[in-house]
């Protein structure tokens, strides 16, 4: 059982969602940097798709009423138990009675704490995963909210020291393929897309990352009927400002998509804070 | 059909009409839970008013294949075969009847004979979960969303807005024209499917016996 002292800004529950319902208007949901979460679950020798804690720009404190071990991956913060500093990217063991900081990110926006056994909140639809969007999973954590650790029989051992992880860059550099909606656009759209650097405004959410920066222009006029959406879509509503659809973007949506970033660069876009700047390029 | 690249992780099929795209939605679903090695690692498949969104685990399935699969697929007939029409019980009592009756120059009882007498066929679900956009209304009936979005409005509120008809299958923020009530419940974790609403489920509203009270 761990204990919520502080839960920072937004802490939420997240494993890696729940796909397979999204023709039933069900996000996928799940951690916003999926990487970083799956790496603190194999510290802790767990499957890759347990819930752990997503955390919004760290502030937290738990209380750990047993021993556990536990990760701690994603937005670099400074993690403390028992007022000792420990590193992240690296199994820890939490004595029995401890209390677990995670201080403020130096960068990035997301840090995920892992357990081992996972969490075993109740799963609703397959998913442990809170959806801000649709309202699915547990609610935010709370203070003084309780959450079960699921048992550790059967897990692998815990083999890895330490994990190298990449420092999140200043400025990211987004990979982008155009489409599919690139022809309702001006031809050079994407070349406006990628020349200059967007700014990330600070109405973004799990949702989506709202930016700004040069305004896309569109080729034709008329509504698009509405369609599927992706993870990582660049949705351009009328004000022509792309928004980068993350883990609660709506499952479908009427305005045009000029092209969608990577799966491999979406935990750099999880990572963006508001009035960070990031560039997309064209991916080969 | 025409396939897009939806990113390196799905497919866009533009299909032309919702009609074809209910037909391949199906057709997909079918080849992805069978024999078919070309349609394996299909995550989701998403109909929408004119097209197919197919999301794949890259790991499971090559997007190539796919996409040069995906026209090929033989489509069924008709998408919701044999299936009965869902119906909904509707008190007409929304807040909005008359304003729909002004808007439109139709008396109440007008209003509610035409949203209760059409067929209705679930276009695409979004919004929220179980929100089904639902195409057969009357064409007397399409009347603008209000111009500013109501902050709640309560579950298995029957509403209107542009061509679609829906139900609200939880309490949420929403902008359509409210005509009605149900007790039907739409959207329930705990049924499997928990949406009583599919694309291509047909649907008809009738006047609910709690109505002529």
């Amino acid at each position: 059982m761990i204990e919520v002292v502080r839960p920072g800004p937004l802490a939420t529950v997240q494993d890696l969602g729940r796909p397979g319902h999204a023709h039933l208007g069900v996000p996928c949901s799940g951690a916003a940097d999926g990487r970083a979460l799956r790496l603190a679950n194999r510290l802790v020798g767990n499957p890759e798709s347990e819930a752990g804690v997503e955390l919004t720009l760290g502030g937290a404190a738990f209380r750990f009423h047993r021993a556990a071990w536990i990760a701690v991956s994603g937005a670099p913060a400074p993690l403390l138990i028992n007022g000792r500093a420990h590193g992240m990217n690296a199994p820890c063991r939490v004595p029995p009675d401890s209390l677990v900081e995670v201080g403020l990110p130096a960068r990035g926006l997301r840090t995920y704490l892992a357990v081992r056994g996972g969490l075993g909140v109740e799963p609703v639809l397959g998913s442990r995963s809170t959806d801000l969007l649709s309202g699915l999973g547990p609610a935010p954590l709370s203070a003084g909210d309780r959450l079960p650790i699921g048992g550790s029989s059967g897990l692998s051992d815990i083999g890895v020291d330490v994990a190298p992880v990449a420092q999140p860059p200043d400025v990211p550099i987004l990979r982008i393929l155009p489409g599919p909606r690139d022809d309702w656009f001006v031809p050079d759209a994407i070349s406006v897309l990628c020349g200059q650097p967007y700014e990330v405004t600070p109405d973004s959410n799990r949702v989506g990352v709202r930016l700004d920066g040069p305004k896309l222009l569109r080729a034709r006029d008329g509504e698009l009927g509405s369609e599927g959406m992706v993870t990582g879509a660049l949705q351009v509503p009328p004000s022509g400002l792309p928004i980068i659809f993350l883990a609660d973007h709506p499952t479908t949506g009427g305005y045009p998509v000029v092209a969608v970033v990577r799966a491999a660069d979406i935990p750099l876009a999880a990572q963006l804070r508001p009035g960070q700047r990031l560039r997309f390029t064209p991916a080969t | 059909m025409r396939v897009r690249r939806a990113g390196d992780t799905a497919l866009l099929v533009e299909t032309g009409d919702l009609e074809t795209a209910h037909r391949l939605h199906a057709a997909v679903r079918k080849a992805a839970t069978g024999q078919d090695a070309t349609v394996t690692g299909v995550l989701d498949v998403i109909p929408g008013e004119r097209t197919v969104l197919v999301v794949i685990d890259p790991a499971r399935c090559d997007l190539s294949r796919l996409a040069a699969r995906l026209p090929e697929l033989p489509l069924p007939e008709s998408a919701a075969g044999e299936a009965p029409a869902v119906e909904i019980p509707v008190v007409y009592d929304g807040t909005d009847v008359d304003e729909v009756a002004q808007l439109t120059g139709l008396s109440r009882n007008e209003v509610i004979e035409r949203h209760a007498s059409a067929a209705y066929t679930v276009a695409y679900l979004g919004f929220s979960p179980g929100f089904g956009y639902l195409t057969g209304l009357d064409p007397a009936l399409h009347v603008p969303r209000r111009e500013s979005p109501r902050t709640s409005v309560p579950a298995g509120s029957v509403a209107i807005a542009g061509p679609y008809a829906a139900v609200y299958p939880s309490a949420s923020p929403g902008g359509w024209r409210l005509l009605g009530r149900t007790d039907l419940r739409l959207w329930d974790v705990t049924r499997d499917p928990p949406s009583l609403l599919q694309p291509g489920t047909r649907v008809r509203f009738v006047r609910s016996p709690e109505d002529a009270r």
